[in-house]
């Protein structure tokens, strides 16, 4: 399955946030969203799963789901939302327990995904015991039990340390290269854009209109840092940053 | 080469750490002090009665089976009351919480409800319900209505949105989202809300059992009131904070066991 996005355009009140986003996201590949803060990527990712409306223009799913699929567009959330009263394997359970799965079904999807995540171990823990890395691999389990056409990525990384942003980069390859899952990936951080993305679609600042797609065809595993075509991506946001960083000051 | 001194510590403090003696402790001192003061002639006996006779008239209560006569129809109108107004309470408080429009609706009414003393309207409830048990039990239902209202609202109000449209994004049902993500992250706010229903609930036992009662806490005490007898005065009061203390300490055991997620 793939989305399609045509001619998105919001406003919240005055302020014009989206301003005609034109963008394919094809199937098995991640497409990364850049920007400067408050350019609208959030806002972008939230209407591309359906939990806000456009002003104008709209999101289409291009093809069916592939069979199987509980809940196409899934979410991955920066802070998280874990269930606090619920251990880990409660909280992917959470989200199978209203679909027509059989206990048995349940139960050896949840032990397939935290085995993925590696979080077998933790399964009875809760999210408060836990790492802010491994609260995220939970969320990442989480969306894989409903088997996702395209998982939607707000941030995820950028609630953690630098070290563990790093691991779970390597973790979210790993799964990447073992099962092609298409995603939306929105960050504002350029050296995971490089790392993860297969297209890196640059927003300017507010209004957020797409100021270049650059595609990446190196594939993720083995990626470095990617020197030159981050310095590119930051040229390309440098000013937009400064001009965000100082409409914020003022704003 | 310059001084060196330790630096010094200023963390500390705004902790609030219990002792679980220490409340006793303030029990004993205090009913220790009345004791000596009244045997001493310090206090005097017209003020306050003798903890010791109020003791011996505890005891009488006790073995005269009479202490099972009151308490047993007091618990009764307690337990029922209460569980109509905290669950009627909490069940509103989620739909306001819910619903803009019954939010919008129903929040002044309850505002203008809040501050009405329940008592007052005591001869109200007995043409409604009969001079009975109904009339007690409406009072003493009405009475933890409203706060719990108030508190489960707010509670709802305060659920993590994020949480909730987390829900939403992998398509759980409305109901599976009220049931699993806002009642128990509401769940704190309520039970601290509970405590305080509950204690304006034996408030309200007193004043229900004010008319038309001849068993129960608050017909001892308003009898034993009216004959000016302090000792059995005081034997009434103790049994309603034993009361409050055990309702107080049941919620602590349910917010212990209910929200050990809480960090």
């Amino acid at each position: 399955m793939e989305l399609r996005v045509e001619g998105l355009t919001h406003r919240y009140g005055d302020t014009a946030v989206l301003e005609d986003v034109s963008l394919e996201i094809p199937a098995g590949r991640i497409v990364c969203i850049v920007g400067p803060s408050g350019c609208g990527k959030s806002t972008l990712l939230r209407m591309l799963g359906g939990l806000e409306q456009p002003d104008q223009g709209r999101v289409l799913q291009v093809g069916a789901p592939p069979e199987g699929s509980l809940n196409p567009l899934t979410f991955v959330f920066q802070d998280f939302a874990l269930l606090p009263w619920r251990s880990v394997a409660g909280n992917v359970s959470l989200v199978l327990e209203d679909h027509a799965v059989t206990g048995a079904e349940r139960a050896a999807t949840i032990a397939d995904v935290l085995g993925r995540t590696r979080l077998s171990d933790f399964a009875d823990a809760l999210p408060k015991q836990l790492s802010g890395g491994m609260k995220q691999r939970v969320a990442i389990a989480r969306a894989l039990a409903v088997r996702p056409a395209v998982m939607l990525m707000d941030e995820p990384l950028s609630a953690l340390d630098a070290q563990t942003r790093e691991l779970l980069m390597d973790d979210l390859v790993g799964l990447w290269t073992r099962e092609r899952f298409t995603a939306v990936y929105v960050t504002h951080n350029l050296a995971e854009a490089v790392r993860l993305g297969h297209r890196v679609v640059v927003l300017s600042r507010r209004p957020g209109r797409i100021r270049e797609i650059v595609e990446i065809d190196a594939p993720l595993e083995g990626r470095g840092d990617m020197a030159d075509i981050q310095a590119r991506l930051w040229t390309l946001m440098r000013d937009e940053a400064a001009a965000a960083d100082a409409e914020l000051l003022h704003g | 080469m310059a001084d060196a001194k330790p630096v010094p510590f200023r963390g500390g403090g705004f902790r609030p750490r219990g002792n679980r003696w220490a409340g006793a402790l303030v029990f004993v001192l205090l009913i220790a002090l009345i004791e000596i003061g009244l045997r001493q002639g310090w206090i005097s006996p017209l003020t306050l009665p003798m903890p010791s006779a109020v003791l011996t008239t505890f005891g009488e209560l006790w073995e005269s089976g009479q202490l099972f006569n009151h308490l047993v129809p007091s618990l009764t109108r307690l337990a029922v009351g209460a569980a109509l107004g905290a669950s009627l309470g909490i069940g509103v408080g989620v739909l306001i919480g819910l619903f803009g429009l019954i939010r919008a609706g129903l929040v002044p009414l309850v505002a203008a409800i809040f501050p009405i003393p329940k008592i007052a309207l005591l001869p109200l409830f007995v043409i409604w319900f009969g001079i009975d048990e109904g009339s007690k039990y409406a009072l003493i239902a009405f009475g933890t209505f409203t706060p719990t209202v108030v508190a489960t609202y707010g509670a709802v109000d305060n659920v993590d949105r994020t949480l909730i449209r987390m829900g939403q994004s992998f398509g759980l049902g409305w109901a599976s989202i009220v049931r699993k993500i806002v009642l128990p992250g509401a769940m704190p706010g309520i039970l601290s809300g509970l405590r305080i229903s509950l204690a304006i609930a034996i408030i309200l036992l007193v004043a229900a059992e004010m008319l038309g009662a001849e068993f129960g806490i608050g017909a001892y005490i308003l009898e034993a009131g009216s004959l000016y007898d302090l000792e059995r005065l005081f034997a009434g009061v103790i049994i309603l904070s034993i009361l409050g203390v055990l309702t107080s300490a049941a919620i602590g055991w349910i917010e212990k066991r209910v929200l050990r997620w809480r960090v």
